[in-house]
């Protein structure tokens, strides 16, 4: 089916998130959507699938006008979409995930279990999917999840369909795996709307490519462009897509971990007797899936989490045990993975956040209050050492842009004399621009002899940052590695291959 | 997946494994170990008589006279075997199987009964009967709970439905001399609370627990004001409906014990009995449970499937209404046979709390409302019983067995993830 959207404006107050979109997507093709994050491109989709109403624009598919008040209508009409943050019911089986909203039944609304199976069963056999259909979601890889996302496109008989970052929770083999059912589907007549961020993707997979920057379309590319034209494109600039950094000048081994074991609920093990050091002026990069312990591994050693065994040091003095304060008084900076709900308090100021980690004690606070001055001075250095772009320092910074608020972060974790940083997800939603600005202070940390751990999902991040590579896989490291280890090899870990 | 070699899930030297839980077997050690303690050291010796029957029935059967110790020895070392196979459960890490819980519990709570009847007769038909009476309304208003937590709504407002159900019951039954009449009142009365619970709930975004409490004072207020008013001088006109018949299922009827609890009750009660499994059956096996269970676990991801969140759960929590209502009517055509003021006495906070207790499941929350009626009507016949110890004090301990069995599935969290959270679209 031929998809044409036309000069789309969506707005959110007074943001502009799409602004006259023009795309048109013929049958058959997968189209790539390229763009950094908070482009548009989810925005964009949303409104394809009816979840939010246009403000301008219309959407054609087969050269008829469509209009969608709901994913409902827009799932009739043949439109199927894999979201960025999937659409299942954890606690639901595979079948009762696909079947929501178009149930078989019998005689006086009774589901019809078996035909859903069915349903399920051959759908997947079609992609070589191996799906159980009684599985329960929240029990399954995050890779499977996604097959059941497009299992459940494809039982609606979706002929345009819209997978959105798809490839950010797979390894690089899921990802080809992944690429291969899009082939497939293409071929029989499918179209493919592929949203990513990610550069090379683009070039493997798609027919066409469309570039957006700041809601708009900024440019149509051949996959055939270069992988520089095409960032440039993204990004409105000439980037550098790599870090420069000198060979690590080896401290001791500052930052220890050892036996690091802690079980969830219902006695999972969510880490796995970890053990790993890192030395001052290096830096350790965690690699993996996302949803192998690595959010975990970051909340045992800040101390958020208080049921662990093993032992943590840092320096030769134990943290594991010690409280949230005392691990950060104990020269921890720690980068948390999601921003707006760990990071800040979006109504805040910049300023305020500035001081949340030592709202206590100096230099922010004396005994009787808070030192305005000194709070202020210190948030406009921020500003400035960072390339913060605000309206000022008391601006709340919900305000800000995704790569301005993590620039508020750093800045603060960075602004203490640091014995250990530990950063994760450094990069997650932040502009190409920022990112390279972000990955160059991580470097100069490193440089001063800090002992770095960086926690991160995207494998260029971990290959451009790390001295040495873990790999987490189920809660357990499976192996470090020198920074040098091809990307399959790393890939064949992320996905517990291990011989 | 297609990994052909994965990580072994232990690695080496990794003796650790999963801490077990001994929470379930460590509180069924103490009670079994308690009620051996209670009913046998401080035991007594006079014998108890069970009655079973009327000596009018169709079917007699003698009492059996019992010696409270003895049974207590019995259900002890009963409730200690299923102690003991609990602990076997969490060695394996399994979770421990309610019944098991439940055999404790049961074995428990009869210990009591033998010890406060000693010397005496207890008649557990009655004793029964009134805990089935008492449980009605509760049963009633945790299933409308159920139901609306279910779809993400978190129904405070139950001893509203209750209240309001109950005087309208009251009310048309004495006016139209029409019990069928006086039920469907009631019911919609139950749902058009509902419907205004989740009106503002939804529409309004005000807080659920918010408009919950304001409805129940507004309630409160509006069936005081007319029973001073109107009802309390002009009964006869107003507030005289008798109860509903009983309808004895014949044969089934006359089934010592069983029969009169079971099949010798009124409409409301029977309705119960249906509507337990029926909601279930709803809830679990169609279309419209499954939808209902999709908008209180991720309301976002129902939306993208194309179902109407807010709708949904509007109709979804009214509907659930008429079944609270039904509760109040069964407070007064099918119990108490007059409306009284705030007749409803707590038993739609006691209906919310069978809900969490019965983990959001139709047939555990109901079971939870049995309990508590259970406990009620332990009370009375324990203050009837004539006991040596203070009654207050033997009275409490059903709510101690129900604190005990909140302490069995606590923690163990499985609440509908969306309930009590509106949903806002962009
Ligand atoms: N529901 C919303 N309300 C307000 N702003 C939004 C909303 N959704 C997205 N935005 C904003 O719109 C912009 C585009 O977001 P999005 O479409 O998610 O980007 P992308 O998918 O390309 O990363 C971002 O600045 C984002 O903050
Ligand atoms: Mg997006």
């Amino acid at each position: 089916m031929k998809l044409e959207l036309r000069g789309i404006t969506k707005r959110f107050g007074s943001l502009v998130a799409n602004d006259g979109i023009d795309l048109v997507v013929e049958s058959g093709q997968i189209h790539a959507l390229l763009g950094e994050n908070g482009a548009g491109k989810s925005t964009l989709m949303n409104v394809l699938f009816g979840l939010y109403q246009p403000d301008e624009g219309e959407i054609l598919l087969d050269d008829v006008p469509r209009r969608f008040r709901g994913p409902g209508e827009a799932m009739a009409a043949g439109i199927g979409m894999v979201h960025q943050h999937f659409m299942l019911i954890p606690v639901f089986t595979v079948a009762e995930n696909v079947m929501l909203g178009h149930e078989p039944t019998r005689a006086g609304g009774v589901l019809d279990l078996p035909a859903a199976r069915r349903l399920v069963r051959e759908i997947s056999e079609r992609f070589g999917f191996d799906l159980d259909p009684d599985a329960r979601v929240e029990d399954l890889p995050v890779g499977v999840q996604q097959r059941v996302e497009i299992v459940k496109a494809l039982s609606r008989d979706a002929r345009v369909l819209v997978l959105d970052e798809p490839t950010a929770v797979l390894t690089p083999q899921e990802t080809d795996e992944l690429m291969e059912t899009m082939r497939r589907l293409a071929g029989s007549g499918t179209s493919i709307v592929f949203i990513t961020h990610k550069l090379r993707e683009v070039k493997a997979v798609a027919d066409t490519i469309t570039v957006i920057r700041l809601g708009r379309v900024v440019g149509e590319a051949p996959p055939t462009a270069s992988t520089a034209e095409l960032a440039t494109m993204m990004v409105g600039r000439d980037v550098e897509l790599t870090v420069h950094k000198d060979p690590p000048r080896l401290g001791a081994e500052a930052f220890v971990v050892d036996g690091l074991t802690l079980f969830g609920a219902g006695g999972v093990r969510l880490l796995d007797d970890l053990s790993f050091s890192v030395r001052g002026g290096e830096v350790l990069a965690v690699a993996g899936v996302q949803g192998n312990g690595q959010t975990e591994l970051a909340e045992v050693i800040v101390g958020l989490r208080s049921k662990a065994s093993g032992s943590i040091r840092l320096d030769g003095e134990e943290l594991l045990g010690r409280s949230v304060r005392h691990v950060l008084a104990a020269g921890v900076g720690f980068v948390p993975e999601d921003r707006k709900a760990d990071g800040l308090v979006a109504e805040f100021s910049l300023a305020e956040n500035i001081m949340l980690d030592r709202s206590y004690g100096p230099p922010f606070a004396h005994w009787y209050g808070i030192d305005f001055r000194a709070r202020d001075a210190v948030a406009e250095r921020a500003v400035e050492d960072f390339d913060i772009r605000t309206q000022g320092i008391g601006a709340p910074v919900g305000r800000l842009s995704g790569g301005n608020q993590q620039k508020v972060v750093i800045a603060r974790e960075l602004e203490r004399d640091l014995k250990l940083l530990l950063a994760s997800q450094p990069t997650r939603g932040v502009d190409v621009g920022s990112i390279e600005f972000i990955h160059e202070r991580i470097v100069e940390v490193r440089d001063s002899g800090v002992p770095v751990l960086i926690i991160s999902t995207e494998l260029d991040e971990v290959m451009a940052l790390a001295d040495r590579i873990a790999v987490m896989y189920r809660g357990a490291i499976i192996d470090i590695v020198p920074a040098d280890t091809p990307r399959e090899r790393l890939g064949q870990l992320m996905a517990g291959v291990v011989a | 997946m297609t990994a052909p070699a994965t990580a072994p899930s232990s690695s080496l030297g990794g003796q650790l494994a999963a801490p077990r839980s001994w929470r379930v077997p460590i509180v069924l050690a103490v009670v079994a170990v308690l009620s051996l303690i209670w009913f046998v050291v401080f035991g007594k010796d006079d014998p108890t008589r069970f009655t079973w029957s009327d000596p009018g029935d169709v079917l007699y059967l003698d009492p059996t006279p019992a010696n409270p110790r003895v049974l207590g020895i019995v259900l002890g070392v009963l409730s200690l075997a299923a102690a003991a196979a609990s602990f076997r459960w969490a060695w394996r890490r399994r979770p421990v199987p309610v019944w098991l819980s439940l055999i404790v519990g049961i074995a428990f709570l009869v210990s009591l009964v033998a010890w406060v009847g000693a010397g005496g007769q207890i008649t557990v038909e009655s004793l029964l009967t009134s805990t089935v009476s008492l449980s009605t309304a509760i049963v009633l208003g945790a299933l409308a709970g159920v139901i609306g937590e279910r779809v993400g709504v978190v129904n405070i407002a139950i001893e509203a439905q209750l209240l309001g159900g109950a005087f309208t019951a009251a009310v048309v039954a004495t006016t139209t001399h029409s019990y069928e009449l006086a039920l469907v009142a009631a019911m919609i009365t139950g749902a058009a609370i509902s419907a205004v619970l989740a009106w503002f709930a939804i529409t309004f975004l005000v807080d659920q627990v918010v408009v919950g409490v304001v409805l129940i004072a507004l309630v409160t207020a509006i069936t005081n004001f007319f029973y001073q008013q109107v009802l309390a001088d002009n009964s006869a006109q107003f507030n005289d409906p008798g109860t509903l018949p009983r309808l004895a299922i014949p044969g089934l009827a006359d089934i010592p014990v069983i029969g009169p609890v079971l099949f010798d009750q009124r409409l409301t009660v029977y309705l119960m009995f249906l509507l337990v499994p029926f909601v279930w059956f709803m809830l679990y096996k169609t279309r419209w449970g499954l939808r209902v269970r999709a908008l209180g676990e991720h309301p976002l991801a129902a939306d993208t499937v194309g179902i109407k969140v807010n709708r949904s759960r509007f109709w979804t929590v009214t509907l659930a209404g008429l079944i609270a209502g039904l509760g109040g009517a069964s407070l007064t055509i099918g119990y108490a046979g007059a409306f009284v003021q705030e007749m409803s006495a707590g038993k739609g906070f006691i209906a919310l709390a069978a809900v969490i207790l019965g983990r959001w499941n139709p047939w555990y929350a109901a079971l939870a409302a049995l309990l508590f009626g259970f406990a009620t009507s332990f009370r009375i016949w324990a203050g009837g019983a004539g006991a040596a110890i203070p009654s207050d004090l033997i009275a409490m301990t059903p709510y101690l067995v129900t604190i005990i069995a909140v302490a069995l599935v606590a923690g163990r969290v499985v609440a509908p993830k969306a309930s009590g959270k509106p949903y806002i679209k962009s």
